[in-house]
C-alpha cells in the first residue's frame, strides 16, 4: 500500500507535483499515467524517499521510505534502465544491491533466471541493449521480494515479446497480493495491463479510479449515423432534428455522422419523428487512450505543432489558414465533457 | 482527496509475504556491497594497477641511483617518496570515482532506494576504499623498501617500518579526501580537478606569495603543509625537521572535516 497525502514538490517557482493525494493498493495492478513532464517521476523518487517533498507526505506500508527497517526486503523499483554502473557485470551489480539488504547471493542467480539474463550474467551491463537493461532493473527491483513494487516506463525499449512478458509479470505479482505501482505512457499498454489507474498532468492529481471507470467518465462515447445516400436532404433533415433535441452532431468524410450527447434510442426515436430512414446506428466505445487524451486536452506540457515551414513554400491559398484540411479524416477536436460530467475528478484539475 | 472502494470484482487477497527471511540490515551488509562494488569495476584494476606501476618501478630505480651512504641516515623506503608524488593522482581518481561515478551513471538511485539509510553506505564506501588504498600502498612502499634493503645492502639506523605506515596512511587520506570532495561535488572531472589543486596549488603559491610580507606567513603555512612536503618529511631521515607527524594530523583533521560536509550534504539532498 502506498500512500500519498498532499504531496508537492516545487524546483525554484516551477511546480512539479501539486498537493498530490492518491492511494496504490495490494492486489492489483495501478497504472500511473500522465503526458511527458507532468510529475510522474518526481512522485516516484518522492515515494522511494531519494527527494524531499516540499510538503505533504507519502508512506509505503505506513511507514516513510526511509524509515523502512529493511527498505528492498518491502519495496522494489524500477527507475531508470540505463542508471547501471557499465563497466560493472550484471551478476556483480545485482549482488551489490543484493549484499546491502542482506539478501542470500542465490537469490541474484534466480532474478537472473526469472528475467532471461542469465547467460548474460558474466557480461558487463556496458553492452547491454535498452531491452536487456530494463530486465536487468526490473531483476534489481523483484530481488528483495517486495511486498510493493515501482516500475516507471517498464515496457520502454522491449520487444513484442518482453512486453507480453511484462505484462504478464505484472499480473502475476498482483494476483501474489503485491502492491504493483507502474508508470507508462503507452496507453494500450495500460489498458490491458492495469485495473486501477491514478492520472496526473502538471503535477496535479486528474483521476484516481479503476480503468472502466475512467473510460466511462472520459470517453468521448458517440454513435455513428448513416443515413440513405440515395435521398437528397436526408442527412440534413437529420442533423437539424438531432440538433434541435440537444445533439452535437459532426459530419464524417464517409457520408455517416459522429452524434455525441444523445443515447442510441432517442436517435432512434428523433430519426423516426423526423421521417429520416437509418441505414447505420452504431455505439463507438472509446479507447483508454482517447479517454486519456480528452481529459489531458491542454493540459500537455511538450505539444508538437505542423512544422509551419515558413518562407519555405508558397504562399497559402486564399481562405486557407493553415493546412488541417489536407489531413484526410481529421474532425475538429472536441470541447471535452463538461467538468461536473466526470464525478470523481478533483477541483481545479482544468 | 479522491477516494475510491476498491472495486468489487478486484481479488480481495491478502498482502504479499516473502518466504525469505527479512533480517535487520548493518554496515557490515554495506562494506559487502562497496567491496563487491570496487572490485567489480576495471577503473580499480587502472588507478591501483598504475599506482603500483609508478611507485614500485620508480621507487626501485631510484634506489640504485642513490648513494649507498645516503641510506645511512635514511629509511630504505626513501626512493618510494618519488612514485608516491605522482601516484597519489591515482589514489585520488579512485577516491572521486568511487563515489562520482555513482552519481555520474545513476547508479546512487538504485543504491539509495536498496539503502535509504545514506549515512552507512557513505561510511562503508570510505572504509573499503581507505583499506584498499592502504593496503595497496603499504605493499608498494615496502615492496621499494625491501628492493633498496636487499640490493643496496647499506648499514644503516634508520628504521624503515613506520614510514611504510606512515607513507600508506598519508596518500590514503588524501584519497579518502578526494572521495568525500566527489561525494559533495558529484562530478568526476570537476573533484579531480579541485584536488589537483588541493596538491599543487599550496606547493607553487608559496613562491609567489613571498613577495608580500603580509603573506609571508600563510605562505609558511602552505610550504610546510602541502602534499609534496609532507611527503618528502615522512620519508626524510633526518629527525630535526619532524617526521611528518604534523602533517599527517592536518590532513587528518582537514579529511575529516570534509567527510563531515559529506555526510551533512548527503543527509537530505535530492538525488
Amino acid at each position: 500500500m502506498i500512500e500519498a497525502v498532499g504531496l508537492t514538490k516545487r524546483y525554484g517557482d516551477k511546480t512539479a507535483v501539486d498537493d498530490l493525494s492518491f492511494q496504490v493498493r495490494p492486489g492489483m495492478v495501478t497504472g500511473f499515467l500522465g503526458p511527458n513532464g507532468s510529475g510522474k517521476s518526481t512522485t516516484m523518487r518522492m515515494v522511494l524517499g531519494l527527494d524531499t517533498p516540499t510538503a505533504g507526505h507519502v508512506t509505503v506500508n505506513g511507514y516513510p521510505y526511509r524509515r523502512l527497517p529493511n527498505a528492498p526486503r518491502h519495496v522494489g523499483a524500477l527507475l531508470d534502465a540505463k542508471a547501471v554502473h557499465g563497466g560493472r557485470d550484471a551478476y556483480r551489480h545485482l549482488l551489490s544491491i543484493a549484499q546491502l539488504s542482506g539478501i542470500p547471493a542465490h537469490r541474484v542467480d534466480d532474478v537472473l533466471q526469472l528475467v532471461g539474463l542469465s547467460e548474460v550474467a558474466g557480461r558487463r551491463t556496458k553492452g547491454f541493449s535498452l531491452g536487456m537493461g530494463q530486465r536487468l532493473g526490473i531483476a534489481a527491483a523483484l530481488l528483495g521480494d517486495p511486498q510493493v513494487l515501482l516500475f516507471d516506463e517498464p515496457v520502454n525499449g522491449l520487444d513484442p515479446e518482453g512486453i507480453l512478458w511484462v505484462r504478464n509479470l505484472m499480473k502475476s505479482l498482483a494476483a501474489e497480493g503485491r502492491t504493483v505501482f507502474v508508470s507508462s505512457h503507452l496507453m494500450s499498454e495500460m489498458a490491458l495491463t492495469a485495473d486501477h489507474l491514478v492520472v496526473i498532468a502538471r503535477g496535479r492529481l486528474l483521476a484516481d479510479m479503476s480503468v472502466r471507470e475512467f473510460i466511462a467518465a472520459n470517453s468521448a462515447g458517440f454513435a455513428r449515423v448513416r443515413v440513405p445516400d440515395t435521398d437528397e436532404g436526408q442527412r440534413e433533415k437529420l442533423t437539424a432534428a438531432l440538433t434541435a433535441a440537444g445533439a452535437q452532431v459532426l459530419p464524417e468524410q464517409d457520408g455517416a455522422v459522429r452524434v455525441t450527447g444523445l443515447p442510441l434510442p432517442r436517435i432512434s426515436d428523433v430519426a423516426h419523428e423526423a421521417g429520416v430512414r437509418l441505414w447505420e446506428l452504431s455505439p463507438h466505445h472509446a479507447s483508454l487512450e482517447e479517454a486519456y487524451m480528452r481529459l489531458t486536452q491542454g493540459m500537455v506540457d511538450y505539444r508538437s505543432t505542423a512544422d509551419p515551414q515558413i518562407g519555405m513554400r508558397p504562399e497559402p491559398a486564399p481562405g486557407r489558414e493553415d493546412g488541417w484540411d489536407d489531413e484526410p479524416g481529421w474532425s475538429p477536436p472536441q470541447q471535452p465533457v463538461h467538468a461536473s460530467d466526470r464525478p470523481t475528478l478533483t477541483e481545479d484539475a482544468r | 482527496m479522491t477516494t475510491q472502494p476498491i472495486p468489487s470484482q478486484a481479488p480481495r487477497t491478502p498482502s504479499y509475504v516473502s518466504p525469505i527471511p527479512i533480517s535487520r540490515t548493518h554496515l557490515g551488509h554495506a562494506l559487502a556491497s562497496e567491496w563487491t562494488k570496487i572490485r567489480s569495476v576495471r577503473s580499480t584494476l587502472w588507478t591501483l594497477g598504475v599506482f603500483l606501476a609508478l611507485v614500485v618501478l620508480l621507487g626501485c630505480m631510484m634506489a640504485g641511483l642513490i648513494g649507498a651512504d645516503t641510506y645511512l641516515n635514511t629509511p630504505y623506503t626513501m626512493p618510494a617518496f618519488f612514485g608516491l608524488l605522482l601516484g597519489q593522482m591515482c589514489l585520488v581518481s579512485l577516491g572521486v570515482l568511487v563515489v562520482s561515478s555513482e552519481y555520474g551513471t545513476g547508479m546512487i538511485r538504485t543504491t539509495f532506494t536498496a539503502s535509504p539509510q545514506r549515512h552507512r553506505v557513505l561510511a562503508a564506501k570510505i572504509l573499503v576504499f581507505f583499506a584498499v588504498a592502504f593496503v595497496t600502498a603499504a605493499v608498494a612502499i615496502a615492496a621499494v623498501g625491501l628492493y633498496a634493503q636487499i640490493t643496496v645492502g647499506a648499514r644503516t639506523n634508520a628504521n624503515w617500518l613506520p614510514t611504510v605506515f606512515t607513507g600508506a596512511l598519508y596518500v590514503s587520506l588524501m584519497g579518502v579526501l578526494a572521495l568525500a570532495v566527489g561525494s559533495m561535488m558529484r562530478h568526476s572531472a570537476g573533484a579531480i580537478t579541485t584536488m589537483l589543486g588541493v596538491l599543487l596549488v599550496p606547493a607553487i603559491l608559496p613562491a609567489f606569495l613571498l613577495f608580500n610580507d603580509g603573506l609571508a606567513d600563510v605562505a609558511q603555512v602552505m610550504s610546510d603543509y602541502n602534499a609534496i612536503n609532507a611527503l618528502s618529511l615522512i620519508f626524510e631521515g633526518d629527525r630535526s625537521t619532524g617526521t611528518g607527524g604534523a602533517q599527517i594530523a592536518f590532513l587528518a583533521t582537514l579529511t575529516v572535516l570534509a567527510c563531515a560536509g559529506a555526510f551533512g550534504v548527503q543527509a537530505n539532498r535530492d538525488v
